[in-house]
């Protein structure tokens, strides 16, 4: 039985003895200080970026170029007092950090980080004389993994912020959990664009979907097959702006907003608990990348301009992972934070009814091509409804908005 | 574009200079060490002598009177006959400032009648003691090199750069109140310096080099300053300023 659900993964589909187990567990210690080691990067890399993008110097004095900052902070945050506030819960406010934190790793341990996807082994690499994947699990439900964590990541900030006893974080953390819960909804319509197409929810299988050589556009260049052009752009970029606001990181901040909550969610929170909320953070914003990598930029897979062995599928995965650090870290540094009202705005107004629009006319064109209709005639019609539902939603938001002011010009008199 | 505007802007300045300088790395070569001070800073103070050697405080607790922190406290004496300590009748027996109090607004250094009390451009002075807040005037006066006294928790790493601009900005300022020079010395000559020429921006260029009448009005013993030690401090001050406006 076990054997049937895990049966995606070469390594499990035959008997499971001593040589898997230890396998497996190899690809966890592996993956866990592969992840933890590019936080402490990750951070180092944010503070350098963000610096250089605002004309200073930034951290330089541990190590070489600062490079051991994030070890000299991490140090000190855990040597600092363990404070719980006299009005905390105390039991929740101890899970809080890990529920953060938890969350940011199960997620990474779905996303395929190497292999060679252009060659007969699919990804597949041999580890001991076995056939395994380069990525520590591939359940057949990854993608839905994937937002159900990400989901849970909120009952940590929720809780952290209930459990502080304390009204700014309180705040904060029911700033966070309407941002997260709505922006969760765009984020998700994005998510079903991709698996429309690669018709799986598993992160291997998304992957090996995008592989090869693809679309030839212009004669001999090829256009990679990655899912960022197949669903036409718009899912990828509402999954970035979705996927910015689930980090809470700017200009979707406002969880944490310093100007207003002090810390926000994690104010009360101090030495190890803090380090893992911060930890949690940053692992947070490696796993979108390499979530955004895999969903849309096809992961691991790409020309074979480094051989075809699992080291090509690793340079890669980080080449493009690194890519998306670096456009975080410049949004970051880039745009002033979004007032709340503006945040759901966004949200519930813009982002939420163009995936889901997308999604129709993605969908409209996919059964289209299975029954052999006229492409015209379907993107034609699509088009035709998804024009009627935007002036709808206009008109609705319109009279809303006339309602609203009518209601607050009757409370004037 | 826009809304994406912002994006190139924050994308030039990867690529600008950098205006830090790396204050730790105490070399210049190495794009670090101290930078040049602006001639006005008011750093921890000095007490100035004459070329001679003799100090040009006279006691008169000028600097004392017009402290808005009340941290400098001065006491006068009159100069032994045998050994003069300052040329004149009186000299700064006790001369102390506390510098938890001072907010170097350098009203002193105006005050001052015969520009004895200067600042310098020393600001990394962190005394961990109280004792070590109140300088005395062993620690105020200058050496006999003409220098500030370097103590062992004073950051004097760029002294050779610094030790030359002690004596601020007044000298500069003519008699008739005028900040522009008029090609005529109206200052001493400082132990190890001798006299100053014109701060810039303050010179004309060719009467820059003019210092030859400072001697007949300053370097006389009996007569610092050209101010009458027989009259009361404040008195004097008062009197030389409206001669000076005349």
């Amino acid at each position: 039985m076990s054997a049937a659900i895990l049966a995606l993964d070469p390594l499990l589909s035959g008997d499971i003895g001593m040589a898997e187990v230890l396998i497996v567990l190899l690809k966890t210690l592996v993956a866990f200080g592969l992840l933890l080691t590019s936080v402490i990067f990750m951070i180092w890399f944010e503070r350098k970026l963000i610096s250089d993008f605002q004309n200073r110097v930034g951290p330089n004095k541990a190590g070489p170029w600062g490079l051991l900052q994030t070890l000299a902070d991490g140090l000190k945050l855990i040597m600092k007092e363990d404070l719980i506030p006299d009005k905390a819960d105390r039991r929740v406010f101890i899970l809080a950090p890990f529920l953060s934190a938890v969350p940011a790793f199960v997620t990474f341990a779905v996303v395929p980080i190497g292999g060679g996807f252009d060659g007969e082994k699919f990804g597949a690499i041999s580890l001991f004389g076995h056939d395994t994947f380069v990525q520590l699990a591939d359940p057949p439900i990854g993608v839905l993994l994937i937002l159900a964590m990400s989901s849970i990541a909120i009952y940590g900030v929720m809780l952290a912020g209930w459990a502080s006893g304390s009204k700014w974080p309180l705040l904060g953390a029911v700033r966070g959990t309407a941002q997260m819960v709505s922006y969760e909804a765009a984020l998700g319509l994005a998510v079903v664009a991709v698996v429309l197409l690669s018709g799986s929810l598993s992160t291997h299988d998304i992957v090996a979907a995008q592989a090869g050589s693809g679309y030839e556009l212009f004669g001999s260049i090829g256009i990679p097959r990655w899912n960022v052009i197949a669903t036409g752009v718009v899912p990828f970029v509402i999954f970035l702006i979705a996927a910015t606001a689930e980090l809470n990181r700017p200009p979707f901040d406002l969880v944490e907003a310093e100007q207003e909550l002090v810390g926000g969610f994690h104010t009360e929170y101090s030495s190890f608990r803090f380090a893992l909320f911060y930890l949690a953070e940053f692992m947070n914003t490696i796993t979108m990348s390499a979530i955004i990598v895999t969903l849309f930029f096809g992961g691991p897979a790409g020309p074979e301009w480094f051989g075809t062995g699992w080291l090509s599928g690793l340079i890669w995965f980080s080449l493009k992972l690194f890519v998306f650090l670096f456009i975080f870290v410049w949004i970051r540094s880039t745009l002033p934070r979004f007032r709340y009202d503006q945040l759901m705005g966004i949200g519930w107004k813009a982002l939420i009814p163009l995936a889901l629009g997308w999604l129709l006319l993605l969908g409209a064109i996919n059964v289209g091509r299975d029954e052999g209709w006229n492409m015209g005639v379907v993107v034609g019609a699509s088009l035709l409804v998804l024009v009627v539902a935007w002036g709808a939603i206009t008109a609705a938001v319109d009279v809303g908005r006339r309602r609203r002011v009518s209601d607050e010009e009757e409370a004037l008199i | 574009m826009g809304y994406l505007d912002g994006f190139r802007v924050t994308f030039r300045k990867l690529f600008e200079e950098r205006l830090t300088r790396d204050y730790s790395k105490h070399n210049e070569s190495e794009g670090g060490g101290k930078s040049d001070k602006p001639v006005r800073l008011h750093g921890r103070h000095v007490l100035n002598r004459y070329e001679d050697g003799m100090e040009k405080c006279i006691g008169c607790e000028l600097c004392a009177g017009v402290c808005p922190a009340r941290c400098i406290y001065v006491r006068g004496a009159d100069n032994p006959p045998d050994d003069p300590v300052s040329p004149g009748e009186r000299y700064g027996y006790i001369y102390e400032i506390n510098y938890l109090r001072c907010i170097h607004c350098d009203l002193c250094v105006e005050a001052c009648p015969t520009e004895a009390i200067t600042e310098s451009k020393l600001f990394e002075f962190s005394f961990t003691d109280r004792q070590d807040a109140i300088y005395t005037k062993a620690e105020l006066v200058v050496g006999d090199d003409g220098r500030p006294k370097q103590l062992p928790w004073e950051d004097w790493s760029d002294i050779d750069t610094v030790a030359p601009h002690t004596s601020a900005w007044m000298r500069a300022t003519a008699p008739n109140g005028s900040a522009a020079y008029e090609g005529k010395v109206q200052w001493a000559g400082e132990l190890g310096f001798g006299v100053r020429a014109p701060e810039q921006g303050q010179s004309v260029p060719d009467g820059a080099a003019d210092t030859t009448d400072a001697d007949t009005i300053f370097s006389h013993p009996g007569e610092p300053g050209g101010h009458d030690e027989a009259h009361p401090p404040a008195g004097s001050e008062g009197h030389d300023r409206e001669e000076g406006h005349a």
